[in-house]
């Protein structure tokens, strides 16, 4: 017998009130929770797993903030790294909104408890990181405020400890569904799935919040947790919301290769070196001033690069070294305890004594569901009628469009979203590191506040009625995994999508690949639409939580590989061999083209369609810093 | 590569369908993908989608896959299959209800948790930027903030079995600790007579399977050891 009796379900399945409805318990959402929480709104957290078992709990080397105590900083540097970092596609009021606030949302969490290393002076530890540097480019500088190499950990721990103190309700191992919106497109709450009973619940909401984490599991060799598959983009996307710049995947350059396991960009920051096979420490001609320190893109490329050169490392000539021998033991127990467990379970290496062999895994998607600084869903307010052109122009340093008065940011009611699932656009082509765990945080706090002001000033306190289908999705789509007596298997078609992802949207991508890979991924529908589960059982039934995942990773993976496609530039992330240029093309360094591609993408969904968008090239206070060739 | 066969016993129970747990005897044939034994559990489910256990991180970071291997609790995801003999036999961590398989219940040992106030107390304004915290100060931490919430060593602890309702466990006792110790708390005082009672900390017997268990090396018994004495100070 099946666990859902669809006409049961329908009259009397529990349906809760809350003032919020957060997805997700990891440290975008429960920086959010304890906000709520503190300020008494009736707030409940959905989570997959145990709120401490969230991906935010392998974050490793850091959250940037200048707080300037190893040496001079200020967020002007900070500000410039992460629009130069984003390859200017990242949009510079948020950008200067998230660098502006990091020095206080990181003194916040150390007041929560959160166990920083220390100087001497008891101060905070910062380290250098990727992409960070002091005076506009000039030299690295220590901007990642770090707990050893635990740092998210740290992070996510304190964060539930704050929400233990405050009484959060959290709904553990609850596992959200579908999207509500009714007619006028607003949004009313989710429906969830009880993993430990089997079953389902609406929970309405003034405020709903996505904080489901990004979908990294979408490639086939991945940093990420089997958890992060995309829910919440999943969700949002059937509902009819756009999916963001979702051509933009950061490779992590040190995965240990073979096992996909993160080791930190701390690991450079500390000293660490990449070698050949001729044990070149090859950065320094790629990069020559922050040599290992040059953003994750650059560094994957470059790394690619010399493999592709035939100066890979191992029989294979198929990764790289990492070398941290020369930083001594002490240096490596202290500042880099985790790392030395990784490599010696993960590599079979002492890394005290030898380097580890590392690939670029792919590691943070850059694009999400479309918001603005408050965390709020933003879409445009028509559909497009005329494709957007954006030209950049260098001799006059102007951003212009075609758009007239187009509004692209108009707020869905009641729906917010923050952290990885989320594009603000902070991270533009290409995320920083430590911009992440800074990412969650920050916004993680301005949606928690918005969400207080809505509810408590703008909202009438009234609950609207649920549109009379609000059910039918979720119990559709339960219901036909009940009743289903043969079909594909959840993970075979789950591998199936990896595999599509990761052959023809990696490192270099090539223009044949990517449309090779879109008729790939489209052609997979009928299967994705007919998976089998095998397991009927209600409780704790893993099987059907897998086989809802494969909808919500097929979602992402058409975005990926569609906008991408799309793309007919370089930037970040994105980079298509067809269309690269040498570093000193006089206009399109490295085949970035801001005369015609300076534009965000958008993909719809319900009609599987690209519309574009501008980006928001003026910050709030400050001067905008005009694209420049991007070398480090 | 083959790296021969190995025979999983493991516990299987779904209240709905089994009067009773049983073990089920599963072959997987080893090759160079099964490093851990966790990658073996997730190829054993493709075989059979009903066997559940939880896993996340596949790193030993987010404490998801406590099991109970060959009489010993650890995690899945950082067992190396080589360590283990050709016989393997994996039950759910001990002493907590079943819910499924290899999915214990949680709250028991999450009420315990709960139970230690496991927040930072500081009744001071807080200052403009960090509160100053010196390295000897931060080194206290070391050993105690990197508790992973695993269960391994509650659920390995013959005082938590008999009572885990009433001694907290020594996962709970070592984050009271990181607490206690921290510079910044202001509440070591109510910290420590919330633990005066005959249960919460003193059924700790010194046994140190928690130790031997721990995944990440921490070591709860000398915790205890330091609470312990600091209430013995103060009632001297």
């Amino acid at each position: 017998m099946g666990a859902i009796n669809p006409k049961e379900d329908y009259t009397n399945i529990p349906h809760q009130f809350f003032d919020a409805v957060i997805v997700g318990g990891g440290g975008s959402g429960m920086r959010a929770s304890y906000q709520l929480a503190q300020a008494g709104l009736k707030v409940a957290v959905l989570t997959k797993v145990f709120p401490t078992r969230s991906h935010t709990v392998a974050a490793q080397g850091g959250i940037g903030a200048s707080l300037g105590n190893m040496q001079e900083d200020n967020w002007h540097y900070h500000f410039y790294d992460t629009v130069k970092g984003s390859d200017w596609l990242g949009d510079q009021d948020a950008i200067e909104f998230m660098t502006r606030e990091a020095p206080q949302v990181v003194y916040e969490l150390e007041h929560l408890g959160m166990p920083f290393d220390r100087n001497a002076d008891g101060t905070i530890y910062q380290r250098p990181f990727g992409g960070h540097s002091a005076n506009y480019g000039e030299k690295a500088v220590p901007r990642a405020c770090a707990a050893a190499d635990r740092t998210g950990h740290a992070l996510l721990h304190t964060l539930y400890q704050s929400n233990v103190k405050m009484g959060t309700q959290f709904f553990v191992e609850w596992i959200a569904l579908d999207l509500i919106r009714n007619e006028a497109g607003d949004v009313l709450g989710v429906t969830a799935i009880d993993q430990e009973t089997g079953k389902i619940a609406v929970f309405q909401a003034k405020a709903t919040l996505f904080a489901t984490g990004g979908a990294g599991r979408v490639y086939r060799a991945s940093t990420n947790a089997y958890i992060n598959t995309g829910d919440g983009l999943g969700m949002a996307a059937r509902a009819g919301i756009p999916l963001q710049d979702m051509e933009f995947w950061q490779f992590h350059p040190t995965g240990v290769a073979g096992a996909g396991v993160l080791l930190t960009e701390g690991c450079r920051g500390e000293g660490g070196i990449l070698r050949n096979d001729s044990g070149e420490p090859f950065m320094e001609r790629y990069a020559p001033t922050l040599k290992d320190l040059a953003p994750r893109d650059f560094v994957s490329r470059s790394m690619d690069q010399e493999i592709k050169e035939g100066r890979g490392c191992g029989p294979n000539k198929d990764y790289i070294l990492l070398d941290m021998t020369h930083l001594g033991a002490d240096t490596i127990m202290k500042r880099l305890p985790s790392v030395f467990e990784i490599g010696k379970k993960f590599a079979n290496v002492d890394c005290t004594k030898e380097p580890i062999p590392v690939v670029p895994t792919i590691h943070y998607q850059m694009g999400g569901i479309p918001t603005n600084i408050h965390g709020q869903v933003v879409v445009p307010e028509s559909r497009e009628t005329q494709e957007l052109v954006a030209n950049y122009n260098a001799e006059t340093d102007t951003y212009t469009t075609n758009a007239g008065d187009r509004d692209f940011a108009k707020p869905v009611k009641g729906f917010y979203a923050i952290g990885e699932c989320s594009c603000v656009s902070v991270h533009g082509a290409n995320r920083l590191g430590t911009n992440s765990l800074l990412d969650l945080v920050v916004f993680g706090k301005a949606a928690g506040q918005h969400i207080i002001e809505y509810v408590t000033k703008q909202h009438d306190g009234e609950y609207e009625p649920l549109p009379t289908t609000v059910l039918e999705n979720t119990v559709n789509r339960i219901r036909k995994l009940d009743e289903s007596t043969s079909g594909e298997n959840a993970q075979e078609v789950a591998d199936t999508i990896r595999n599509i992802v990761q052959d023809h949207a990696g490192v270099f991508r090539t223009s044949a690949l990517l449309e090779e890979g879109v008729k790939q991924i489209l052609a997979l529908e009928p299967r994705v639409r007919n998976i089998h589960l095998k397991d009927k059982s209600k409780v704790f039934n893993t099987a059907r939580v897998e086989a809802l995942e494969v909808e919500n990773l097929y979602e992402v993976a058409k975005a990926t590989l569609i906008s991408a496609a799309a793309r007919k530039e370089c930037r970040g992330a994105h980079t298509v061999v067809d269309f690269e240029l040498p570093p000193d093309h006089p206009t399109y360094s490295y085949g970035r083209r801001d005369d015609e591609w300076m534009k965000h993408t958008l993909w719809f969904s319900t009609d599987n369609r690209l519309e574009y968008k501008p980006v928001r090239y003026k910050p709030l206070t400050v001067a905008a810093i005009p694209p420049k060739p991007r070398t480090f | 590569m083959s790296r021969g066969t190995r025979t999983f016993n493991i516990y299987r129970y779904d209240p709905d369908k089994d009067k009773a747990p049983y073990m089920q005897t599963f072959k997987l044939e080893l090759t160079d993908k099964h490093r851990m034994l966790l990658d073996a559990l997730l190829e054993l489910k493709v075989q059979d989608e009903s066997l559940t256990f939880r896993r996340s991180c596949r790193e030993g970071i987010c404490g998801s896959d406590g099991v109970n291997i060959n009489g010993k609790n650890g995690l899945a995801c950082l067992w190396n299959l080589n360590d283990l003999p050709e016989v393997i036999t994996i039950r759910p961590l001990p002493g907590l209800p079943v819910i499924k398989d290899l999915v214990v219940d949680m709250n028991q040992f999450y009420d315990q948790y709960n139970k230690i106030h496991p927040f930072l107390i500081n009744n001071q304004p807080a200052p403009p930027k960090e509160r100053l915290q010196s390295q000897e100060e931060r080194e206290h931490l070391d050993g105690l903030y990197e508790c992973i919430l695993c269960a391994c060593c509650s659920t390995s602890c013959p005082s938590f079995w008999w009572n885990p309702d009433k001694f907290l466990g020594p996962s709970a006792l070592l984050n009271a600790y990181r607490f206690i110790i921290d510079s910044r708390d202001t509440a070591t005082q109510e910290r420590l007579a919330r633990l005066d009672d005959p249960f919460s900390l003193f059924r700790c017997k010194g046994i140190m399977n928690c130790v031997s268990v721990c995944p990440k090396g921490l070591n709860p018994t000398k915790a205890i050891g330091h609470i312990r004495n600091m209430l013995l100070d103060m009632a001297g």
